[in-house]
Formats: C-alpha cells, structure tokens, sequence
C-alpha cells in the first residue's frame, strides 16, 4: 500500500519554482493529507537552480523525506541536480518546449515531455507553464483538476476571475495533455482515515511569529536577513492590529538594543535574526545578562561562518548562543523541535525573560523555519502570560526616594523585582557596568562578587520542563542523540531502525540551557554507545554534552555541513556503522 | 512641582571642572522649568565619562552600551510615549562608534531628545583623538597631530533634515537650558550638541577658547532658525564654532505620528492576552 510519495519541482530562480511547489503543496494539505514541503534555493535572484521538495503521506511527517517519484524539470540541470535521489520508476516530467532531456546515468526512471511552455501559451500565456505542469502531475497522481479550484482562486482571485480562469485552463490541458499521451501513474496514498479537518499548513518562521504574538511580544526589532526575514513579515500583518510596532533597524545592533530598550520600559520585545546579525548582538546579550533587562532573541540558523551559505541550513550557532558574549551571564537557550514548539516556546521565551530578567535564545534553522508542515494543532491553550516580580505602586508607595534597590542581591533566588519607568518611586540605573542594588557603578569587591552570584542563582532551580525527551523503549543500549529541528528525520530513524530489530532510543533536547544534566543522564540509563546527530563540523552538541554531563568515551557523532538538511538515509548509514549491530542480533 | 532636590543623587564622579556637570544642570533645570516629573523620564547613555549621565541625573536611567544609546532610548520611548526620553553620550560615542544610529534616528524620527557631550577628545579611555578632534590635534593616538577631517554634527543633522539642531556649551548654562527645553518640547527627534570641555585631556578646546571664539546665533536678529538652507551656511562658515537654536521644522511628523497602527495610549498598558475569536482568526489563515 502506497503510504507516500515524493514531488519536487525544479527550474532556474526567478522561474516561479516556488509558486508551483506551494499550489500543489497547499491544494494537497486542504485534500487533507499530511505535507512537508522543503525549499531548496540560492542566495541570487534569477538563474541559479532552485527546488520545491514536497512530500506527501496519510499520517503526520516531520521531514520532507529523502525520494523523489515525480519531478517536473524546467531545465536539465534540476534533472542533473536531483538524479539520484529519483526513486526505482520515477517519473521527470521535462519542458519539451525548452530543451530535450537526457539522462544522466542509465536507470530506470521515465522521462516525459510535456510542452509546457507551448500549452500554457495556447491557454493564455507562457508564465503559466507552471499551471500546466501541476496539471500534468494531477493527472499521474490520479486527482481531479475540479480538487484544485479552492487553491486557484485563493492564489489569483484578487486579479479577477479571468486570471483564475486561464490558470485553471493552464491546468486542465496539461491533465488532458498527459492523459491522452503517456499512461504511467503514481497514484496518491488514500486519503488519511481520520483527518483532522482543521489541520494547519505552516513554517516554522510563522510558528515563532504567531508565538511571539500570543506570548505578548508588542515590539519587533530586525533587520533583513534569510532564513529570518519571514518572521518580520508576519509580524507586521498582526502587530498593528494589536498596538504593536515593529521596526527595521538601520542594523542588528540597532535591533537588539531597540529590543532591551523596550523591555526594560515594560513592552515584551524581541529580536530575529541569523548567524551573521546574531554575532553583531554579541555584546548586547551581554547588556541584558547584566542588567537584568528580560530579552528574546530567535536565531534562524543559516550555514556559516560568515556569510557562508546564506541560504543554506546547519545548526552551528550553538555554541554561540551557550556562551557568546564576553563575560558570564545567565541566559536560557531554547531549541524547539516541532513547529508546534516554535509556537509554544517562542511564546513562553517572553514568560522565561520576564521571570529570570534574563536573556532567552530561541535557537531555529532555516530548515525548520522555511520549511512548511502540515500539523493536527497548535497548543494555543497552553499559552499563558506572566510578568514575572514586578514590584507594586503601593510597595514602591512604603518604601522612601532612592530605598528601592533594583538589584538587591540579598533576595534567596537572585530575582529582586523589576520596577518599570513611570512608577512613582522606583528609579534606579539599568546598566551593564557592574553595580550597587540601586544600579550606580561601583567597583568593590564584595558588591561584585554577590551582584555575580546573584545573577549565577536565578537559573539553579529553573525546572519548568525536563528539556530532554526520550522516544522509543525505556531501555535500549543504543541513542540517537540530536537537537532542534532534527527531531522529526532521528524519530524516522529510530522507527527504521526499530524494524530491523536494533533497540534503540531516541534522545532529542529541546533546550540547551539551562543544560538538563539530570534528565539527560536518567535517559542514558543504560545507553552504551550514543551516535550525537547535528548539522555541524566540530560536533558542537558532543562536546556539550560531554562538558555537562560527561559520557565521553560513549558518544559518538554524525556530522552534516554541507548545506542541506539531513536525510534520513544519511543516518541510517552512520548509525548502521557506529551501532555494534551484528552483535545485537 | 519637581524641584532640584528630587533629581539630587550621590556627588558626580566627573574631574572638577568638566563640562559635564554644566550639561547636567542644564538638562536638570530644563524638566524642572517644564514641570516634568522625574519618574517620569528615562535618561539612555552611552559609554564614556559622558556615558555616566544616566547615572548622575536622578531619574530612570539605563546605562547602555557604547555608542547603543540612541536605538535603546528610541525603544523606550515606542515602549512608553508617555515618557520623556533623553540619550546622551559622547562624541566618540555618537559620532564615531555609533554613527550609522545617528543619521537613522533623524530619519526614523521618533519624539526624544538627544544630547551630546562633545569634547572632542576620548575622556574616559584618557584622552585619544575623537571623531571631532580638530583637524592636527595631538593626542594620545595622534602624537603628530590628526590626519583625519573632523565630523560636522550639526551639517550632517542638517543634511540629513532633523526636525530640531542646537548647539550649546556648557559655560552658558542659561542658553543650553532654555535650548534643552525647547529640543524636549519638539515633536519628533531632538538634537542638542554641547561643547562640553574636557580639562583633563583637551587643552585647546577650553572654556576660554569658546568663550572667546563661539558665535552666538540666538542674539542674532537677522538669523531665521527655519531655514534650513541658511542654517547650512551660517554653521560652515563659522567653522561649527556657533550657538543657538540651529534649525527647527515645527511641522515635520513624528515616527509616532505617522506610524499605522502605533497606539495612542502608551504600549506599556496593552492587554498582552489573545481571545478565542483572536486565535481562531489567526488559526485559519494556516488552513
Ligand atoms: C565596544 C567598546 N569599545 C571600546 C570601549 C572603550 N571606551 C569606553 S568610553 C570610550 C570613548 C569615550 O569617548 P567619548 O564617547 O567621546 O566620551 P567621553 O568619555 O569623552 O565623555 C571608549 C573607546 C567600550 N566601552 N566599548
Ligand atoms: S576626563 Fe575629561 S570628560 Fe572625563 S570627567 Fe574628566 S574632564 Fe570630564
């Protein structure tokens, strides 16, 4: 029985490849099956080779899976670019009216061309070839053209009816173009038995945006960078029409120190970025651990260093986000597994800055946040606010001018109350220069030393959420290890793996820091061999683990730093490698 | 009515003699005669001896980072409209590190007040050239005198059409104070740039030096602070060596202003929480 299958669409930049890939994505997502959906693209505007990966399935995925069945090709290279990711049988679908396909290596893969550029013409015009084309894979995936109406007209209905129309006709003749010429199909998996009906299509930069909203965040400082971008863009759509503002900084320090500003005058803020704009606010993270200003800051993680690959994923700002910035401060570093954790984290980020005064780093990757996820729900209810120790009017009424004390560094758990400019009575000093309680720079030894300890105290006894799930038996000698946006491909993994018979145990953190050593450790109750899955060079969460937690001469690492995401099949082989199999079995 | 005595903190660490401690009094008495409460205002610094600013003046204060005073203290201000909200720093601060935060925030506009202490000289790292250190001034990183053309703040304000330029000094505690009040009244971005003499580190552009080089364009007649153009002129030909209310364009719209969707109570009161409608709405534009 057919459970899945692989779509992709491939041409130039600027070609429209996008547009194509979300149609199809979207009009499948509203028949109501479960899509992931992957863009692959490159950091120039026109030219260059881009693609849309969609894949499709009866049940909820996490990735956007490693095969490819059908792909519709506007160029040879795209043919070239995904060869041998084309399953035994596949079928590419080339532009006839553009060039003539030829296979890279022998195999046996269909290639069909279809005029698409000449039919979308004789229809009305020849941008709609990509119309054509959807068409064309309607037909081998055995839908109706009449299942993508809703989808037509939501796309271009603000153009008019004429241009839903001559989409639509693009459409049918490239379904009766492959009808009446070729006769190999790829039939659609049945339907999901039980849908969710209400089931939400979304990325995870919209997911972080859409959490922001909710957990109160009325001020948005950023300035433009790929993979981030998108989160601005949502912003702005909702913010105003809930007495928020966003800005576009002149630059990311401008960004950030907007978003300290704001805070510390009492509006949640937060900043989003990427690896180059995420390094500029190095300093003012600082800032913000030291003068106990609440602050969010969701990095999209991109291919580095430097510019690196701008459009490309990794997830090597981890140990820039655990210990970047001169000095010592208290911060918490979130890595969200699941869009539905973007949603829920980004919203209680602004919780966590609020009740520990510190900085929060929402770690993201472009895969995860560009990425688009057919998900049941999001965890709207499990969204509250609260402002964590802000100290009252009538408590600042008691006390005399100049008693409040900011920062008083006796308090047990080194939270003393926030009072917010405007409160009568509650001036004080936020600063990065190390302080008194009332936040004038002094320099003695024994206010810096409990004004540290201080800082140092409020996260000892964080415990909201263990930070470590585990998924798969209770008990297996054998760990995938990973964290962040690679929990979904490690779960397939796990299950792949689980069939051969091998046991093993899925270990995923989504949140680094503070680091949960303990509930790390119980789930390495006899763990013998852990394979650590990240997409770095220098095994950045390995030596995480092993500086918090020990387990050196057990872990073991699989490495990705290409660009691309990880596929599942990449995995599997390292861990068929690193796992003592033969000896299991 | 607040008065002196509310804004009094611990004794300024500046050396005797800065010309900071006559910029705090100005900006002091400048609130006072406007009637503002100190709780009421939130003074952003930078780094620097000016930096200490936040610190010395007796309201809110949040001491930033060097050359950062000015994207932090426009947030506050979105933050809370209901504040007043200075930034203050140095010329090192503002002109040299934290430039690119200065044209932006005459673009952006938004309604605070920014002064700062030019000294033309780096007083807290004791005494390395500045972005205003006269051309050919020996400093500490310019033992043969400086190579570099100094900044004009005031033309780079012009050109770039702040809606409020002044230049003050700090020996003229009366003019700077009736400037400062001024700057805080206008609606928009507000800048005041003091000749605040370092005694320390800055032995030519001293209190006598101004005192006998400044000219005054207040006591000008014929000087029209809303020309824009003249402005330019006057303030080249005099080698930026002028005082007064430089250029003011009452008319110009604030950030807050022009903004859609900007609230007009301040965003600090917001109810943060989304009702069932809210996430309904939002919910199925994801299906
Ligand atoms: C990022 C950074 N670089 C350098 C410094 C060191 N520093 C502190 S104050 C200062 C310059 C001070 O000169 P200015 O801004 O003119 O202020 P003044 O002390 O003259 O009032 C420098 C370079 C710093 N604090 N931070
Ligand atoms: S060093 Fe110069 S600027 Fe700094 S306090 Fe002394 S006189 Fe003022």
């Amino acid at each position: 029985m057919v459970r899945e299958f692989g779509w992709k669409v491939g041409g130039k930049q600027g070609e429209g490849i996008d547009s194509t890939g979300e149609i199809y994505a979207i009009a499948l997502h509203r028949m109501g099956y479960y899509v992931f959906s992957y863009r692959h693209f490159m950091s120039l505007i026109k030219g260059g080779h881009t693609n849309y990966k969609i894949r499709v399935a009866d049940r909820l995925i996490r990735h956007h899976g490693d095969d490819v069945h059908v792909l519709i090709a506007f160029d040879q290279t795209t043919i070239d670019y995904n060869w041998n990711d084309m399953v035994d049988g596949g079928v590419v679908i080339f532009d006839a009216s553009a060039f003539t396909a030829t296979k890279p290596s022998e195999r046996n893969v269909h290639l069909f061309g279809v005029p698409l550029t000449d039919i979308a013409k004789e229809a009305g015009g020849p941008i709609m070839k990509n119309m054509v084309a959807i068409g064309v894979t309607a037909a081998i995936n055995q839908f109706s053209p009449d299942d993508f109406i809703p989808v037509v007209r939501d796309k271009f209905g603000r153009k008019g009816q004429a241009v839903v129309d001559s989409n639509m006709e693009a459409l049918r003749r490239g379904y009766a173009y492959f009808l009446e010429h070729y006769n190999v199909f790829f039939p659609a998996p049945a339907k999901p038995t039980a849908p969710a009906p209400d089931h939400l299509y979304i990325s995870g930069n919209q997911a972080v945006a859409f959490g922001a909203l909710a957990g109160g965040c009325r001020l948005l400082a950023a300035y433009p960078i790929t993979p981030a971008t998108e989160i601005m863009y949502w912003v702005l759509q909702y913010f105003p029409k809930y007495g928020g503002v966003v800005i576009q900084a002149e630059d990311e320090i401008a960004a950030v120190n907007m978003a300290i500003g704001a805070n510390y005058a009492g509006v949640r803020a937060m900043t989003s970025t990427s690896g180059p704009g995420f390094s500029l606010m190095m300093e003012a993270l600082g800032l913000a651990g030291m003068s106990e200003t609440p602050l969010v800051i969701v990095d999209v993680q991109r291919s580095g260093p430097s510019t690196g690959l701008p459009t490309k994923t990794e997830q090597s700002d981890l140990n820039e986000a655990v210990f970047g910035t001169h000095g010592e401060i208290p911060r918490i570093v979130l890595t969200p597994r699941t869009v539905e954790e973007c949603f829920l984290y980004t919203a209680e980020a602004f919780n966590l800055a609020e009740r520990y005064q510190c900085p929060v780093i929402v770690l993201s990757d472009l895969f995860m946040g560009m990425s688009f996820h057919s998900v049941d729900q999001l965890p709207v209810s499990n969204v509250s606010i609260d402002r964590g120790k802000l100290i009252s009017d009538e408590d600042l009424a008691r006390l005399g001018r100049w008693e409040y004390q900011r920062y008083d560094h006796t308090v047990p758990d080194g939270i003393s109350p926030r009072a917010l400019p405007g409160q009568r009575n509650g001036r004080h000093v936020a600063l990065g220069n190390e302080h008194n309680g009332v936040g004038i720079e002094v320099e003695d030894l024994e206010t810096r030393v409990n004004q540290m300890a201080k800082r140092a105290r409020k996260l000892l006894h964080f415990n909201h959420w263990s930070g470590v799930t585990v998924d798969g038996p209770d008990r297996a000698s054998l760990a995938l290890i990973g964290f962040g946006s690679t929990w979904g491909v490690l779960e397939e993994a796990r299950e792949v793996l689980a069939n051969e018979g091998i046991e093993v145990k899925h270990i995923h953190f989504s949140r680094v820091l503070p680091f949960p050593a303990e509930a790390f450790r119980a789930a390495m109750d006899g763990v013998e061999k852990g394979l650590v899955v990240e997409l770095n060079s220098t095994g950045q969460l390995r030596h995480l683990i092993q500086q918090f937690a020990g387990y050196h001469e057990r872990m073991d690492s699989c490495l990705k730093f290409n660009g691309d995401p990880i596929s599942l099949r990449e995995i599997l082989t390292r861990a068929r490698e690193v796992f003592p199999t033969g000896v299991l079995n | 009515m607040p008065t002196l005595q509310d804004f009094q903190t611990e004794r300024a660490t500046w050396c005797p003699g800065c010309g900071d401690f006559g910029v705090l009094n100005a900006m002091q008495k400048a609130v006072i005669n406007l009637g503002i409460e100190p709780d009421d205002i939130v003074v952003v610094s930078g780094i620097g001896c000016s930096g200490k600013m936040a610190q010395h003046f007796g309201a809110y204060g949040l001491h930033s980072l060097h050359g950062r005073s000015l994207p932090t203290a426009q947030a506050v201000k979105l933050a809370n409209r209901k504040l007043t909200v200075f930034a203050a720093g140095g010329d090192g601060d503002g002109f040299g590190i934290g430039m690119g935060h200065f044209i932006h925030a005459i673009r952006r506009n938004i309604d605070i007040t920014y002064i700062v202490m030019d000294n033309h000289i780096y007083g807290l790292t004791t005494g390395q050239a500045s972005p205003t250190s006269d051309e050919g001034a020996k400093t500490k990183t310019s033992p043969y005198g400086t190579v570099e053309a100094p900044i004009a703040p005031l033309q780079l304000a012009l050109a770039q059409n702040c809606g409020f330029v002044a230049q003050g000094f700090s020996g003229n505690i009366k003019q700077l104070t009736t400037l400062i009040e001024k700057a805080v009244l206008h609606k928009g971005f507000s800048f005041v740039n003091v000749f605040s003499p370092c005694v320390t580190f800055n032995k030519v552009n001293t209190y006598e030096f101004y005192k006998s080089h400044l000219v005054n364009l207040d006591e000008d007649p014929s000087y029209d602070p809303h020309d824009r153009v003249q402005a330019l002129r006057r303030v080249a030909e005099a080698g930026n060596v002028v005082v007064g209310l430089i250029y003011e364009d009452p008319h110009r719209q604030s950030f807050e202003e022009s903004l859609h969707g900007y609230p007009e109570t301040p965003m600090v009161h917001n109810d943060l929480s989304l009702g069932e409608a809210d996430y309904e709405t939002i919910l199925a534009s994801f299906r």
